[in-house]
This record gives C-alpha cells, structure tokens and sequence, in this order.
C-alpha cells in the first residue's frame, strides 16, 4: 500500500470520529441546558473545551452563548474541526484513497457529505437540531457499517481503524481531563446536585450511560466512572480498550517485519500501562497528571506511526 | 443548414424507423413516461452518489459537477461497427508508424509529404525523444478518435486523440447505470459488452513492459490529484484495473527504476499510465516548476527502466495542423487509402486558406491548433457578428495557431426531454488500445451529446452529456 494511502485512510477514519464526538458533544450540551434550570450557558464553554474548539470560538466571539456555540461546533468553516468541516475532510481523503475502498464504503461516505453539507447549509434551529444531529449519527454509523460488512481485513482496515482508535482515545482522555475534577475523590465526598450533573455529563459525551448502568448500576460515583472510562475493558470508548484495538492493529501491521517498529512497542507500553495500573493507582497518581500523561504518549504514538509507515516520506 | 438535411440515427432523413433501433422502439412505445422521468432522476443519484463528477477549471473552490447523463441509448448495428474499425485500426497504426518515422528517421519529411516546419515549429514536437523507441514500439497505448456522422454510411474523424484521451469511465458507468436501470432493454437487444476494457488496459499496458522488468509488470496510474477535472476517472481505473493510483510526490527515482513510497517503503513501478500533460512530467527535462511529476523519470525512461504510457511525444500526431495532413499520413505508412476521412480543413497558416477562412467565417468551425475542451473556438453559424469580429482579430494576429473546417451537418439522436424523445446532435469517442499483442477496440465509446436544441457543442465543460453506446450483436 502506499504511504499516502495509508495517512488518507488514517485521517479519514480520525476526521469521521471527530465529527460524530463533536455532535455527540454538542447533544450534551443541548441536553443538560434543557434540564438545568435558571442557569446561563457557561455549560457551553465547558462543552467546547471538551471537543477543544473553545481556542477557536475565543478567538471569533466575545461572549458564549448557547446558538453560537452550536453554530460553531456544527457548521462554522472557520472551526477546522466543525462537524460540516469534519465531514468534509473525511470525504476528501476518502476520494484520495478511493482505490483502497470498497463500492459501499465510499458510497457512504460521500452520502453522507451529501446529507449532512445540505441539513448544515443554514443555521440549524433548535426545533431541528434533534433531527440533525440524529442524521449526523444515522450517517457516520452507515459508514461504521459499511466499513464493517464490506472491507477486506487487510492493512487497508487496519489504517481505518487505527485512525478511529487514536482519535476516540485523544476524545475520552479530553473529556476526562476537562471535568477531572469531578471525579476526585475530595469532590465524590461533596456529593451534591450540581456533581450529578457533571457526571452525566461525562457519560453522555462518550455514549456511556446505558452501558454503565449496565456494569455497575444506576449508583453514580466518581470511582466507577473513572474505572469505566479509563480501564474497562469491554467499553468501545474507554481508554483501555481503544488502546488495545490501536495494538492489535499495529501488531497486525507489523506481523510481516522481521522487527517489530517502534510504534508497535509504544502500543504495548500503553497497553500494559492500563493493564497494570488499578483505579486507585490512578488516583494515587494524580488523575489530571495521569491523562496528561496519556494523551502525550498518544501524541507521539501517532507520530512514530506515520514515520514507521511512510505517511509523508 | 436546414433540418431536413440532418441524418438523425434512429429515424434516418426521412422519418422511417431504422433496423438498430426496432426494439428499442417497440420497447419505448410501451412505456409510460412518468417512470422515464423517475429513472432519469434515479440515474442522476446514481451518478451523484457515486461521485463521477467532475471539476470545473476556473470557478471556484474546485466545484464539483455531473455530467448530465441521458437515459436513451445511442444504438449502432454489428456491421456499422465493423467498418468504422477496420478504418479505426488503420489510422492507429498509421499514428504509432508516424511517430516512430517523426522521432527518428523522418521519412515522411523526407519524401516531402509533410513540410517540415509542421515538425520543427511545433510545440508538441519533443526534442528528448529523438532516437528512442518506446517499449513494445507503442507510443500511443490508449486512443481516442473523435467521430462525428453526416449519413448512413457518412463518418469523419474530427480529431485524434493520442495524448491522454479522457472519458472511458463515462462510457463503462453510463453502461452500468443502464444495466441497472433497464434490465428488460438488454434482454431484448443483444449488446456488445465494454466491461473488459479494464481488465484489456491492465494487459495491454503489462504487455508494453520495459526490458528490464522482471517478474509480473507493476502498473500504476499517475493523478496530477484530487483536484484535477479528470480525477474520478483516475481512480476509477485504478481501482478496476487493481492497481497504485499515485502522485509525483510518491514517486522517486531509486536505482535507475521509478519507485512508489509504500509503507514498506519503495516499491518499483514498470509501467506507468500518466494522466498528466508531458510538460509536467520531469521538472529536471521539461518544466521545472511542475510539482506534479517525477524529477529524473525521463532519464530512467530513455534508459529502458519505464514504460510511459502514452509516451512522451505524442501530442504531434493530435494536433490539429498535423491533422489536415492525416490522409497522406495514413497512405504513407500503411500504403492504404484511409477508410475513415478527415473533415475538409483549412489551414489558417497558408494565405490563400486564410484568406477564404476570413471571408467565410460566419460559416466555418475555427479551432485552435492547440486547442482542447472546445474552449478557444468558434463555430461561425450561431456566433454573433461582434464575436465574429472579436474572433477575426485573434486570427489576423496568430493565424498559424489556427485551422478552419466546414459546418457539418452532425447526426442526432433522440434525447428523453419532459415531452418525450428528440433529436440532438452527438459525436462518438471509440477507445482503442496498443499492445504488441496488438489493437483492440471496445465495442462501442462514449456518446456525447449537445443537450441544447440545435446545439454543435458537446464538450462536458461546456454543457454538454453523455449517453450509453451499442453496438448490437448482429
């Protein structure tokens, strides 16, 4: 495969991940400031940092307001990582890789630029915003499934879905790190009203309400949700798992080299990181400290990747 | 040019049904038009979806277009086809055998039946080939020949293609969607299939191999990019063919081979099918500011180490003032009158032809020599006087850079419109490709199609579509 289409592949599958966590984020948003009342839209700041883009917004507005923030996050191009810009850059390195995908794949893809550029021509209200971002996530999971039912499992999938692995890693571990200090234990003992907030928060920014019921109850507490989110095993978005499916695919990747690259002995420190470490070692570390951590090591990982398989040169 | 003049394929001059075309009619009587109307936006999805678009040179943000697409066959009988290759084949071999005389011992010039500043003036004249034969001998390994149709048995070459012909994708997903779309039309009608042209590309280019390949030939496809009009058909071809769609900034000289940066690293390449122009192909041998191709590919081709498809060179046997001269070319080398003729041509560049050009360009087709994607021309009989005026000024100025030909009276064929079928006028693109295994045609081309009533213009860039192409079994 060339080096090319490999780094195509790979931001296809990064830009198509941020566009459906930025959505998801933005649905939060709209979530928790319907249930809140008599509060303003500092929520909104919160939300935006979590999908970084408040840089961006700063930059561009003087105050944060609940229509500008989801116009930005949504449709500005002037936000690079904007669902409409997003999705647009997703479909643009899949026509660059185009060979390397299947009939249906690109098909979904480019049917989803389509919808999703038309239902984000105009400034979306919020009668329509459920519909649209539910279009959003019904279009970006047809890719999901067309990737799934009809791709080979060879190199190609495996840039694919590194680049999605790497890039929903980078999101949790961003989500965790704007609201880590809702889940220290000092803030667990506070316990009060405003905490189940952001704690709800957190779980529906990364799809995780449900499953968390699911493993631990309808008892929220800082301790599970960090344990869930970082170390769980069988959760899609928790930083463990996405760190084993990026090995794996490294791992598949490497099995024709005589020696293993460098990237594949930075997955498996990863790995073995989450493997080894309890909750409570997190915190004994420093839960902001730990992530910081992470999201450097997913950094540089991301960087011996294109090296070691010839992105640019 | 009145109407009744005009031959159209299915009703001939004089409104009688033509053979080709009986089933299609007692198919068509029967059905209703609104579900034409709806498989005419279904087809118009299709293509969206799919993405064969293509992009617009000089507007903005690379805008993406369809080409309209039009939903009634373009239907020619077995033994129509049949003739219109033989002449086909003869003028490709003409092509190839004039390259190779015009790159090394110049026969032609010699004999005095070519001038020989049609050669050394011409920009599409390649110093850096001279003394090198291609390998295999094929120069033009994929060819399109413009045909346009006066009568039944009336065909003109308008012009040969024999740079990088664009078009073919058109032609194989014009037939897919009509598979797709009307079955029961390819039950009743025995049609000459097209889908092996990419499968037929893959060998014939493989067959053209360099000596110094060992092995299976590595094939890849150069894409001047993404942002290139031609760029789906690109990657469409490589992905039927199964092979590398590449960039020059893949690309890089190693060992005296042109190799591809995979992510093991370099791979070499023996055949490459380049879609962009010979100037930007090595920056170190032609221009130095392209950016689109490989620095030092030249050295490795003229050292055996690459095929170059089309080869390098080859413009000067499209262009359109060699043109005029294509049926002594053809005599020439295959010692053969040409099966296909040339529209009558004036050649701007010689007074007593530019003299009649200037007093009858209210009647003329002028192009230019050079010219391509019918920008830059003028069709006399529906431009207005003050861009005639505006026109005879361009060619008082550079008269060489142009060449004149008659009006012709183009065949039609029916378009669907909201009220039913009529006629508009087409062109035929056949592909033809050169191995030394030898020429193969596919069976029918693409069809275009000015949508205009009475329009001559059938360039995509300039509003004109496509349509699928039969040739029935007979």
């Amino acid at each position: 495969m060339l080096g090319k289409t490999a780094n195509g592949l790979y931001w296809m599958s990064r830009y198509l991940e941020r566009a459906e966590n930025t959505s998801r984020l933005v649905e939060t948003g709209q979530r928790i400031g319907l249930t809140r009342l008599g509060q303003d839209d500092d929520e909104w700041a919160s939300v935006m940092r979590s999908a970084s883009v408040l840089e961006g917004y700063a930059e561009n507005h003087d105050e944060v307001t609940k229509d500008a923030a989801i116009n930005w996050m949504l449709r500005s191009k002037d936000n690079p990582a904007s669902v409409l810009s997003t999705i647009s850059d997703a479909r643009q390195n899949a026509r660059l890789v185009r060979t390397a995908l299947t009939h249906d794949v690109w098909e979904a893809i480019n049917g989803c630029y389509m919808a999703v550029k038309e239902a984000l021509a105009h400034k979306v209200s919020e009668r329509d915003l459920p519909a649209v971002l539910g279009l959003i996530r019904q279009r970006t999971a047809l890719v999901r499934g067309a990737t799934h039912g009809t791709m080979l499992r060879n190199d190609i999938y495996d840039f694919t879905r590194m680049g999605t692995f790497i890039e929903r890693a980078d999101a949790t571990a961003r989500i965790l790190d704007v609201k880590y200090y809702v889940l220290l234990p000092s803030a667990f003992a506070v316990g009060s009203s405003i905490d189940n907030v952001h704690w709800e928060t957190i779980l529906r920014s990364v799809s995780a309400r449900g499953g968390f019921r699911m493993a631990y109850g309808s008892q929220v507490n800082a301790h599970d949700i960090a344990q869930f989110l970082i170390l769980d095993k069988r959760m899609p978005r928790s930083l463990n798992f996405c760190a084993t499916k990026i090995h794996n695919n490294l791992s598949y990747l490497a099995s024709d080299r005589a020696e293993a690259p460098q990237s594949s002995l930075m997955s498996q420190a990863l790995v073995e990181r989450f493997m080894n470490h309890s909750i409570e070692d997190v915190f004994d570390y420093g839960l902001h400290e730990y992530i910081q951590t992470i999201l450097g090591m997913l950094c540089k990982l991301g960087q011996q990747i294109e090296k070691d398989y010839r992105f640019y040169e | 040019m009145s109407e009744k003049h005009i031959f159209d394929e299915m009703w001939g001059s004089d409104e009688v049904l033509r053979g080709p075309y009986s089933e299609f009619q007692n198919w068509f009587q029967d059905e209703d038009l609104k579900r034409l109307r709806a498989k005419q936006r279904e087809a118009e999805e299709v293509f969206r979806l799919a993405g064969i678009t293509f992009n617009v040179y000089g507007r903005s943000e690379a805008e993406e277009r369809l080409i309209p697409f039009d939903i009634i066959p373009r239907i020619i009988a077995g033994r129509e086809w049949q003739k219109l290759c033989k002449g086909i084949e003869q003028r490709v071999r003409a092509i190839n055998a004039f390259l190779h005389d015009i790159y090394n011992r110049q026969e032609i010039i010699k004999a005095g039946r070519l001038p020989k500043e049609m050669i050394a003036k011409n920009e599409a004249f390649l110093p850096q080939m001279i003394g090198m034969t291609p390998p295999g001998g094929v120069y033009t390994h994929i060819v399109g020949i413009d045909l346009v149709r006066t009568g039944p048995d009336q065909f003109y070459v308008l012009e040969d293609n024999a740079r990088t012909p664009s078009g073919v994708s058109y032609m194989l997903e014009n037939r897919e969607t009509m598979l797709q779309m009307f079955p029961e039309l390819f039950s009743r009608n025995r049609v000459q299939p097209v889908q092996n042209y990419p499968a037929n590309l893959r060998r014939s280019l493989a067959a053209c191999a360099p000596p110094n390949c060992e092995g299976r030939p590595t094939v890849a496809v150069l894409t001047p990019g993404i942002y290139n009009s031609a760029y789906y058909e690109h990657a469409f071809l490589a992905d039927q063919m199964g092979v590398e769609l590449v960039e020059g900034h893949d690309l890089r000289v190693i060992n005296g081979k042109v190799a591809m940066r995979t992510t093991h690293g370099y791979k070499p390449i023996d055949v490459l099918y380049r879609r962009i122009d010979d100037d930007f192909l090595d920056p170190l041998n032609f221009n130095p500011d392209s950016a689109l191709g490989v620095p030092g590919i030249m050295d490795v081709y003229r050292a055996g180490g690459i095929t170059i498809a089309n080869a390098p060179g080859t413009g000067i046997a499209d262009d359109k003032a060699i043109y005029s001269y294509m049926p002594d070319i053809v005599e020439f080398y295959t010692g053969e009158k040409a099966i296909l003729e040339n529209v009558p041509t004036w050649r701007c560049s010689e007074p007593d032809s530019l003299a009649y050009v200037l007093d009858n360009l209210s009647e003329l087709v002028v192009k230019e020599v050079h010219g391509s994607g019918g920008y830059g021309m003028l069709i006399g009989p529906t431009s207005s006087k003050k861009e005639i005026e505006e026109f005879r000024k361009k060619l008082t100025a550079r008269p060489a850079n142009y060449i004149a030909q008659p009006t012709l009276a183009l065949s039609t064929v029916p378009i669907f419109t909201k009220t039913g079928l009529a006629p508009r006028h087409v062109d035929l693109r056949p592909f033809v490709l050169c191995s030394p295994e030898g020429i193969n045609i596919t069976p029918g081309g693409l069809t275009r199609v000015a949508l205009e009533k009475g329009s001559l213009v059938v360039n995509s860039s300039q509003g004109g579509g496509t349509k699928d192409t039969w040739v029935l079994e007979d």
